[in-house]
């Protein structure tokens, strides 16, 4: 699936706008993403937020991403 | 017991209705505690001594004189407060923004602090600390701080990305968009570019941080403390401390503001250590003046935006440059501002740069929509000007170029529902819009986003034998969330609303909440609460099944009451809730319900304001003559705050926007630390706030909740700048547009 990149996750990889990976759930991303982009580390380790069709999740990595769905990086937000 | 979180439509009996507030008689006749309302058996008073440069190596602290004075309990610097978090970063950050280690990073900056038996001695104390600073050239101001020849004010900062042996100022760059940029400003017939600025302003909350500490010699502790994030607090004062989380139990007493300015330690871990070394409790206060210097506020900005749009009003390209200060300490305040600029607007080219910057001020922290109302100040500004370009309505302008369902919003993701164009029909149809205008008198709109948020959250529901209920949360009522979530109980029960109490639950209580923060409140405790009294209903059936001595699976929750469908339990009398707890006792002890989850799923939501002002041509006065606030915000649990939600944000809003700022010399010490200097708007200066709520449900909550306290923010600094601008014929750029700036830039365009 295509996993689209922004903010600093995106610099990190050294500006690649989006790419391709295989997770049935945020927590298999996760994993995945740890392992083979070693950079992303630190952004990892301090949280990132994961958009799916739209829907920013921070914590809930059980969740399913669904066949086709548009997956999003994003920084994790605080509020006031 | 998993339960779905996605919105139903179901119909309310209490939800929406406007209940009396369950604190309000405590709040009005003084008996509710806030963080300075706590006493302790033999507790000391603390007092902090903080720097008087806005940068100075700390050579030595001769702290003697101090301890050998009668009455003083304790006295500590950054020696008491060693590493105990194995160097990570963001919490060394916090230690060091708790207690200066070897350099005044600010003025105001911690370096000591004392626990005396009274005030006075305290305050003796702390004129007897020598502290041997060696002032060092500082930088307070954004665009000054990102020169090469800038002072550096962390000197292990390097920008990411950059140069790894040159310290910087930059802590971070971040960059958010999609689309072709420079095709989409070839295809411009009209581009406007414009700079801004916006000075730092603090969130203003009237009542200032206090604590009462108490650690003892077994390493257990406690805190109570006027806080958004009573566990947050927890997780971050043991880890500081090296205590055991479970040892330290913090409960968050009643709370007089926060906006943000609460979500993270300041001196309650200075507290705490003064506490342990003293082995007695320790109550701390801060100032008014403290707040001001040794506090959090929010950003000063610096900020160019350019925007090209054809001649049928469409946007074809935007461009934002956000310079942010983040005070002493690296944050991602700028970053927010990127991601928050564009987005309302549904646009094909779009890119957003922003720079987290040092300078030497206190360490930021989040205010309402953090870093938003900045941003939207600068875009808001650019988009009225376009629109004037075009000959085209501003209101028309941004509703054809507003986002909507299956736009791809500049910070990344697709939008399901949303409600900016709503609210946009909603500024056109208001009364307001029709009203004539007078001499000087101008008339300004703009839009904001929020994204809002859920997180972790726990929550319990305990049945009295009386029928009555007790509702815990774990998340802090800063905004009235007692009294819509005891609606909730009320609704999910069948119960009056009287009938439950809702009470703010100590950290040894349930288990982990996130901070009140990202108008997460009534969004995800209520998503708990319903999920707690679901799972009560079950136990209440179970229990109804055994008084009825009918099978479980037999008997319905319908309106508050059990009820044994089939023809074969026709002759029994439904159960109230009321009838099944009072024999709870011979039927299996307590009924209860509880509830944790991972409240995402929080919607985004928008708002529109308009703004009537009239500018006094001779002094620059403004007065705001009507304004008005128009959001989506889900259902409304309770419209009474929501609508207070609403104005409280505006409020806030108009005093950021006309006279609130830090003013510092060039010496880098902040000159209006108070009240009197520092002018927040009180009722006099304001006209009474319209509100307009929109009930666009979020298909993420069983309800269709969204976050609400926050977004109002976002808009009143844009829709006053527009007004005032209309208003005197000149484009404002720098906020806050005080007297002074009003009649200088009048000046300027002669």
């Amino acid at each position: 699936m295509k996993v689209a990149l922004t903010g600093p996750i995106r610099d990190a990889l050294g500006g690649l706008a989006s790419i391709e990976i295989e997770a049935d759930t945020i927590r298999e991303l996760m994993q995945r993403l740890e392992d083979r982009y070693p950079a992303l580390a630190p952004l990892l380790d301090a949280g990132i937020a994961v958009a799916i069709n739209g829907e920013i999740f921070r914590d809930r990595w059980g969740e399913v991403i669904p066949r086709h769905a548009e997956v999003v990086l994003m920084p994790r937000i605080p509020g006031g | 017991m998993s339960h779905d979180a996605s919105f139903t439509n179901q119909k309310f009996k209490v939800i929406g209705t406007r209940v009396p507030r369950p604190d309000g008689i405590d709040k009005v006749t003084g008996r509710a505690r806030y963080g300075a309302d706590a006493t302790a058996p033999g507790q000391l008073v603390g007092m902090i001594l903080r720097s008087p440069h806005a940068h100075a190596d700390i050579r030595k602290i001769d702290t003697s004189a101090a301890e050998a004075l009668p009455g003083v309990k304790a006295v500590i610097t950054s020696a008491d407060l060693p590493d105990k978090v194995g160097g990570r970063r963001d919490m060394l950050d916090i230690l060091e923004n708790c207690m200066a280690r070897g350099r005044a990073l600010y003025d105001g900056h911690a370096v000591a602090a004392v626990a005396a038996i009274d005030a006075e001695t305290a305050k003796r104390a702390l004129k007897l600390i020598k502290v041997d600073y060696k002032p060092l050239a500082h930088v307070t101001d954004v665009d000054e701080a990102m020169r090469d020849d800038a002072p550096i004010v962390q000197p292990w900062v390097r920008t990411a990305g950059g140069d790894p042996n040159k310290p910087t100022n930059v802590a971070q760059i971040s960059q958010f968009g999609h689309g072709d940029l420079d095709a989409g400003f070839a295809e411009a017939d009209v581009i406007i570019e414009r700079s801004y600025k916006t000075e730092q302003t603090h969130q203003g909350y009237i009542e200032p941080h206090a604590c009462l500490a108490s650690v003892g010699p077994d390493g257990q502790g406690e805190l109570w403390v006027t806080t958004q994030g009573h566990y947050t607090f927890r997780t971050q004062c043991a880890a500081l401390l090296g205590m055991e989380v479970a040892k330290l139990k913090v409960t968050s007493s009643e709370i007089g503001g926060g906006f943000g300015g609460k979500t993270h330690v300041w001196m309650e871990p200075v507290a705490l250590a003064l506490s342990r070394k003293a082995n007695r409790p320790v109550k701390l206060v801060l100032t008014r003046e403290e707040t001001f210097r040794g506090t959090g506020p929010t950003c000063s900005t610096s900020i160019d935006i350019k925007i090209g749009a054809r001649r049928d009003g469409r946007i074809t390209a935007a461009l934002a440059t956000l310079r942010y200060q983040d005070g002493a300490f690296p944050g991602i305040w700028g970053m927010l501002g990127a991601m928050t600029a564009w987005a309302c607007y549904d646009l094909p080219n779009v890119k957003s740069v922003a720079y987290d910057v040092l300078v030497n001020r206190p360490k930021v922290a989040a205010y309402r929509a953090p870093s938003a109302p900045m941003a939207a100040f600068a875009v808001e500004s650019t988009v009225d000007l376009v629109a004037r370009e075009l000959g085209m309505d501003p209101v028309d302008f941004r509703l054809l170029n507003a986002a909507k369902e299956g736009t791809r919003a500049s910070y990344g993701p697709t939008y399901g529902p949303i409600g900016i164009g709503p609210t946009l029909e909603a500024v056109k149809n208001h009364p307001q819009m029709k009203v004539k205008l007078g001499p000087n008198q101008g008339r300004g709109m703009a839009c904001g986003f929020w994204f809002n948020f859920g997180g972790q959250t726990c929550s319990t529901v305990n049945i009295g034998v009386d029928g009555t209920v007790n509702v815990s949360v774990g998340t802090v009522d800063v905004g009235g969330s007692r009294a819509s979530l005891s609606l909730i109980a009320a609704e999910e029960l069948g119960v009056p609303y009287e009938s439950v109490k809702c009470t703010v639950a100590d950290t040894a209580t349930l288990g982990h909440n996130d901070t009140t923060e990202g108008s997460r409140g009534t969004f995800s405790s209520g998503m708990a609460i319903i999920f707690a009294c679901r799972n009560a209903v079950q136990e209440l059936r179970a229990r109804a099944a055994k008084m009825m001595d009918v099978p479980v699976e037999d008997v319905h929750w319908e309106n508050g009451q059990a009820v044994a469908l089939g023809t074969q339990h026709s002759n029994l009398q439904p159960l109230t809730l009321a009838q099944i707890a009072r024999k709870s006792p011979q039927t299996g002890g307590p009924i209860a319900g509880h509830n944790e989850v991972v409240a995402d799923g929080a919607g985004v939501s928008f708002a529109s304001h308009i703004c009537d002002v009239e500018v006094d041509p001779e002094t620059g006065q403004t007065r705001v003559l009507r304004y008005a606030v128009i959001q989506d915000a889900g259902k409304a649990i309770h419209p009474d705050y929501v609508e207070g939600q609403f104005q409280g944000a505006a409020a806030q809003g108009i005093g950021w926007a006309l006279n609130e700022e830090y003013i510092y010399g060039k010496d880098g010490r902040l000159q209006n630390p108070g009240f009197l200097d520092y002018r927040i708007p009180v009722c006099s200066d304001l006209p009474f706030i319209d509100t307009q709520i929109l009930e666009i449900p979020n298909p993420g909550h069983p309800y269709g909740i969204r976050g609400v306290g926050e977004t109002s923010i976002v808009p009143p600094l844009a829709a006053i700048g527009n007004a005032v601008s209309n208003a005197v014929g000149v484009r404002m750029t720098h906020v806050p547009m005080s007297p002074p700036r009003i009649l200088g830039a009048i000046k300027a365009a002669r």
